[in-house]
């Protein structure tokens, strides 16, 4: 939000300062204040990092995040521990990665390299649920499931746990270096490297068998490929949720730069509603609320509650941030003092930047549109995505073939005139079971096919090939063709594999002769 | 201190930077980003002393762990030649035939005749056998010297018409040159040229062709075989081709069975032994036999 570009033309003459008042209260929650911390006194070109010390609340959404954290940390480390039975010779890890046997194993789906495309259609459809929920609720994603957010949380836990509240543990980093400062420092260091080695051990299961590969670690005796991963995903967590947390969101990520794009008008964000908190103060005792109104203050009592919970450090009061994740741990806190003090919830809450406008300036709330064409584009980009992913994982082959024709020679002219091809032909048995095959080719009038290799390199219009399960078979084929049936050059074969129960691939090749 | 200069719509204070009324606002990068740099710098510091790192003419600076690439290659090479070493005596051990017959020696020989056959074979052979003018195709059915695996094991080993003292055919000799040497009249090699055609259904005048019947029997067929089969299916060693055929070593038109009645022809080719080693021909046997042609 601070990459608007001052567009006056005189040069060197300072501009002259807009005031935030002459904008009107609705417009000026549209475009979003500068935080504090750039409005300093001196220039730098670099920034000093002020410690985020979040501090504890709760409230509905304090609840939603521990939910989604519990339900994302158990689906990441039980997973690889499901088992999945496939029958004999073949893993029973429910999700398997088997990068060495290069196949992906995922409950009923298996997928060869050659299928790789199932995961751009993942990768398109997550883009797009990331749009949706965006175009929706604004940084969702970002304050609920991504995994910066989940396992910062986790380790603010753990601080918490150990070093106490925000209080007590901005008093325990200022003050001097004790015994109990030091135990509790190691403590906390202990517990999330603990949390980062178990991170980093999950994500390898997810890899290799799981049992087999703990049942290594435990003995000392797991590859060091193995423990060298475990090491930089320990590393990667410790040094991310321990020490980088909302640095990684506002100076790594991407997504919060673009996130602009994503959001409209009515998009449900985290919104302070400034209409009616501002002018805040402070609230004295004596003071009823009727006077504070009479007096041209608003609700927001400026107890700060909001900015010390953020976990990004922000004053969500400035309004819509490029920091901001969307969490609404701020709506949590400010609701609570709210309540304390009389006054309706809601001062800062998930709303429309219309609706906001509309409160403002006539006081009537405006419609929410969940449904906008936005929102029906991406939900039904998603759907055609899944549905096709969906009918191609029904229809899935377990046969598969691919040919590859000869280069150097081209095509070989025999001694009785015949014109040969060779081409390189694989067949794919995705399947648990050895499987027969015949072999025809189609569209070459007179074509006879023999394999290379075979007893007898008989010239057949058929050949019978077999391939064992769960494994490419790579067959050398000649097509042979009377030099009378060529048109050209050039003309178009196809091969035709068709398993002993029905299962038919097909192929289109060429056959290439002499020139006429 | 120059007077702080602030951006009016964002608020954000500029760096100052003016260019055609745009200014460049100050949004600072975080000072661990800064260390970063710093700590890469350090890196470089103790790779330099590690590792080689610069150039001092004609040498370098070597690093204190001793780390060289081309020493870890040399380690990978012995390392590989040591794998290949079970199938490689195998290989010399055992015939052709048998190689053939063994799954995994047959893979071996094959990826290996491969790269051996693009180093030694494929300049005048072609990639793949496909063969060129006055070289044969490997990859089709036509053989000159036989195309059994013992029979491609002996060429390669030996050569055509070389210096080795077992090699194929005698050196110096060949096709007869028929017209250069005056055996044969301009009319006469028309004639067994049209006959030859005839052989093939190509002849174009009968009356020349029924003539060069008796000019083929009298000079050609002690060769080529009493009916232009070629030496190999006349039970000869002497690599004459079958002339009846659709594959031409020279060309299949007149004018160029023409030239080559009247100036003879004469292929050689080297023997191998001297240069390579005897797996290495095996190998090679085995890829050449399994190229398509082999008998």
């Amino acid at each position: 939000m601070s990459t608007s570009t001052d567009i006056k033309p005189s040069k060197g003459q300072a501009p002259t300062a807009q005031s935030p008042a002459d904008t009107t209260p609705g417009a000026e929650a549209l475009t979003a204040a500068p935080p504090k911390a750039q409005r300093r006194a001196s220039r730098s070109m670099y920034q000093k990092h002020s410690k985020v010390y979040p501090k504890a609340v709760s409230g509905t959404f304090r609840r939603l995040k521990w939910t989604a954290l519990a339900v994302l940390l158990a689906i990441y480390y039980v997973l690889p521990w499901i088992r999945w039975d496939r029958g004999p010779n073949a893993p029973d890890q429910a999700v398997l990665l088997d990068l060495a046997n290069r196949r992906f194993y995922l409950f009923v789906v298996e997928l060869w390299p050659q299928q790789i495309y199932y995961l751009t259609g993942a990768l398109i459809l997550a883009a797009l649920g990331l749009f949706l929920a965006t175009s929706l609720a604004g940084r969702v994603w970002c304050g609920y499931a991504c995994p910066q957010t989940v396992w910062t949380d986790l380790y603010v836990w753990v601080e918490r746990l150990v070093e106490g509240d925000r209080g007590e543990r901005i008093r325990l980093d200022q003050g001097p270096w004790t015994a109990r400062k030091l135990g509790r420092k190691a403590l906390k260091n202990l517990i999330w490297l603990l949390i980062a080695a178990a991170t980093g051990g999950a994500w390898i299961f997810y890899f290799t068998d799981a049992p087999t590969l703990l049942g290594e670690l435990a003995r000392f005796e797991a590859s060091s490929t193995a423990v060298g991963f475990i090491a930089l995903f320990t590393g990667t967590t410790y040094l991310l949720a321990g020490f980088a947390r909302e640095q990684v969101c506002t100076y790594m990520c991407p997504w919060p730069r673009f996130q602009s794009a994503m959001i409209d008008e009515d998009s449900l964000i985290v919104t302070y509603q400034d209409w009616r908190g501002e002018g805040r103060s402070l609230m004295r005792k004596s003071q009823s609320w009727e006077e504070r109104k009479a007096e041209g203050l608003g609700d927001c009592i400026d107890c700060f509650n909001c900015v010390q919970v953020c976990p990004a450090g922000i004053d969500i009061r400035d309004g819509l941030q490029m920091q901001c994740i969307g969490c609404g741990l701020c709506v949590d806190a400010c609701d609570e003092i709210m309540t304390k003090v009389g006054r309706p919830t809601g001062l800062i809450k998930f709303d429309t930047q219309t609706n906001q406008v509309a409160l403002a300036t006539t006081g009537q709330p405006a419609p929410t549109h969940l449904i906008r064409p936005r929102t029906i584009l991406y939900s039904m980009m998603m759907l055609v995505i899944a549905g096709a992913i969906a009918i191609g994982l029904v229809l899935k082959p377990g046969l598969d073939i691919s040919v590859l024709r000869d280069r150097a020679p081209l095509f070989v002219t025999l001694a009785d005139g015949t014109v040969r091809n060779a081409y390189t032909f694989k067949i794919s048995n995705m399947t648990r079971d050895p499987r027969d095959y015949t072999l025809a080719v189609a569209g070459l009038t007179g074509a006879r096919i023999a394999v290379a290799g075979e007893e007898q390199e008989d010239q057949e219009t058929q050949q019978r090939l077999t391939a064992a399960p769960d494994m490419v078979a790579t067959y050398r084929i000649f097509v042979t063709a009377p030099r009378s049936s060529l048109q050209g050059a050039s003309q178009p074969l196809t091969f035709r594999l068709t398993s002993a129960n029905g299962e038919t691939a097909t192929y289109e090749s060429v056959f290439m002769g002499p020139a006429n | 201190m120059a007077q702080k200069e602030k951006d009016a719509l964002s608020g954000v204070e500029t760096t100052g930077h003016e260019w055609d009324g745009l200014r460049e606002l100050n949004n600072p990068l975080p000072k661990w980003w800064l260390y970063i740099f710093y700590v890469c710098i350090a890196w470089a510091l103790v790779y330099y002393v590690l590792y080689p790192a610069w150039p001092l003419g004609k040498t370098y600076t070597k690093g204190l762990l001793g780390y060289s690439q081309r020493e870890e290659i040399v380690a990978k090479l012995a390392e590989g030649k040591k794998a290949q070493e079970k199938y490689l005596t195998a290989i010399a051990a055992k015939s052709v035939d048998d190689i053939q017959k063994d799954k995994d020696l047959l893979a071996f020989a094959m990826a290996g005749g491969r790269s051996y056959f693009n180093e030694n074979c494929a300049a005048c052979h072609g990639a793949g056998g496909q063969g060129a003018k006055g070289f044969p195709t490997l990859a089709d059915d036509v053989w000159l010297w036989g195309g059994t695996t013992a029979d491609i094991y002996k060429t390669i080993q030996h050569g055509i018409r070389s210096d080795d003292a077992d090699t194929r055919g005698t050196p110096g000799s060949g096709m007869t040159a028929f017209g250069r040497d005056g055996i044969l009249k301009p009319e006469q090699i028309n004639q067994v040229a049209e006959y030859v055609l005839s052989l093939n259904k190509r002849s174009t005048d009968a009356a020349a062709a029924e003539k060069g019947k008796a000019v083929f029997d009298e000079n050609c067929a002690a060769c080529h075989g009493d009916k232009a089969q070629g030496s190999l299916a006349a039970g000869m060693d002497v690599g004459a081709p079958p002339l009846v055929q659709a594959n031409w070593l020279y060309g299949a038109d007149k004018a160029t069975i023409v030239q080559t009645v009247t100036n003879g022809r004469a292929g050689v080719m080297p023997a191998w032994s001297k240069r390579l080693d005897d797996a290495t021909i095996k190998s090679l046997a085995v890829y050449v036999h399994n190229l398509g042609g082999g008998k």
